[in-house]
């Protein structure tokens, strides 16, 4: 009863963030033509050697990634401390996991949509080549995005009260992604090199518990982050 | 063998709370019985918005105990949050949603049914815009739809920091025909004015907040304030 009354809370709170951002639609355009530029920029950086640029997609997309997704996870908040909804929110009873699997969701469809279009970006820049295993691509696209959403919704979170939110977010996340990060680099590298069955693995592997351990810790510490 | 008596709606003792290092509430003592309305009165800083976000749980004390019908405010944080509703300065709605995808939101969180959402949009004046957005909305009629998000939780504990601010004389009376039918039905409130004029008709008495304490209380015996010296218990 108290899990299904949670399901609806999350539910509620992933389809209003959801429904706000598909009428404004100026979060998703700016945090994906971000993305896109940082592609471009790192495209001129790596100069016109076609196997040097390849080689460097992996990390360049997974990157883009993560700047446009700090945008992402600081505005999933700021909705809510426009007009004091923040105080609302948490004053509402139940499970303070309802909020945090609420905002996991919604963070989790907008990454995963603006990651599908940069990718595709990065994929015509950077003259990468599909290869035959892309199921495995596919997997490692969904577990890199549950690790980076999953940290950048947390540590939303916790800055979502400080002056200095902005500025706070990045300096907490990017050192808690290192290892999501590297695992979803090394594993995408070693797929597109065509090394599924040895490296790929290992890193795909890597990256399901890095995920396992982020979502469960995540999930304990968020009452703790959200209450005052 | 006689009944327990009924959990008063607050009993407060000893609050204090600082934010840095000064201290704006300095040890408030409140009883307020079920079916009874109170004023909170007091300058700008004088710890009245405070007190209520302490008594909401939405802040906690740094010293001193709050019970909510018997609910501890710190141990039992979520019990309490059943039985308050919480009005503050901002409406706390967001502009994209409509307002009737806002209430419906409300009571998704408050785990009501989404029928009750057109009752609770007729009763306060906004049925006509449900579809629109908050973001078109005057401050009256954001106003009133918080008004309408506090008829959706059904509270026993209303908690009202300046409920009568930007509403016209309409959107008064509707907020104290509310607190009218809620403390007839049993439940208590906290109002928190700056002028008396507009609650005058619903405030069963109020207390004056300056320097952290309670300076002065009143009696409001046939509508007139009466000062009241004895303690608040």
């Amino acid at each position: 009863m108290s899990l299904q009354r949670d399901w609806r809370r999350a539910r509620a709170i992933a389809w209003k963030d959801l429904t706000a951002e598909r009428r404004s639609k100026a979060g998703f355009n700016a945090v994906t033509s971000l993305a896109i530029t940082i592609l471009v920029l790192f495209g001129f950086a790596l100069g016109p050697d076609t196997s040097a640029v390849r080689a460097a997609a992996p990390g360049v997309i997974w990157l883009a990634a993560l700047f446009a997704g700090v945008l992402a996870f600081n505005r999933s908040y700021q909705s809510e401390l426009d007009g004091g909804a923040l105080e609302q929110l948490v004053l509402y009873p139940g499970s303070r996991k309802a909020i945090y699997a609420g905002k996991l969701l919604a963070n989790f469809v907008f990454v995963a949509l603006m990651l599908a279009v940069v990718i595709v970006a990065g994929i015509i820049l950077f003259q990468v080549v599909i290869p035959n295993e892309w199921p495995a691509l596919l997997a490692i696209i969904l577990f890199g995005t549950i690790g980076l959403v999953t940290l950048g919704t947390f540590y939303a979170a916790m800055s979502s009260r400080s002056r200095a939110r902005e500025v706070l977010l990045p300096l907490l996340l990017f050192p808690m992604l290192v290892p999501v990060l590297l695992a979803a680099m090394e594993a995408t590298k070693a797929l597109l090199g065509g090394n599924m069955m040895g490296d790929a693995g290992v890193w795909i592997r890597l990256l399901i518990v890095f995920d396992v351990v982020f979502l469960a810790a995540t999930f304990l510490a968020f009452e703790a982050v959200i209450e005052v | 063998m006689c009944p327990p008596p009924p959990a008063p709606a607050i009993d407060a003792s000893g609050i204090a709370r600082r934010f840095g290092v000064t201290w704006v509430l300095r040890g408030i003592d409140l009883h307020l019985a079920a079916g009874e309305v109170l004023g909170l009165l007091g300058a700008n800083g004088t710890g009245k918005s405070t007190f209520l976000r302490i008594v909401g749980t939405l802040l906690r004390p740094h010293a001193g105990t709050v019970r909510v019908f018997g609910k501890d405010v710190l141990k039992d944080a979520d019990a309490v949050r059943e039985l308050v509703a919480f009005m503050a300065h901002t409406p706390g709605l967001y502009d994209n949603l409509t307002a009737r995808e806002n209430l419906r939101f409300a009571a998704a969180m408050l785990d009501r049914e989404d029928n009750d959402v057109d009752a609770v949009l007729e009763r306060v004046g906004l049925l006509d815009v449900g579809n629109e957005t908050v973001r078109a909305f005057s401050s009256g009629m954001q106003r009133r739809l918080a008004i309408g998000r506090l008829l959706l939780a059904r509270p026993r504990l209303l908690l009202l920091d300046e409920p009568y601010s930007n509403l016209d004389q309409s959107g008064i009376e509707l907020m104290n025909a509310i607190i009218s039918e809620h403390a007839d039905s049993g439940g208590a409130a906290i109002v928190v004015v700056h002028e008396i004029a507009p609650a005058a008709e619903v405030l069963d008495r109020t207390l004056t907040i300056a320097g952290g304490r309670i300076a002065e209380r009143a009696e409001n015996h046939d509508r007139t304030l009466i000062p009241f010296a004895a303690s608040d218990r």
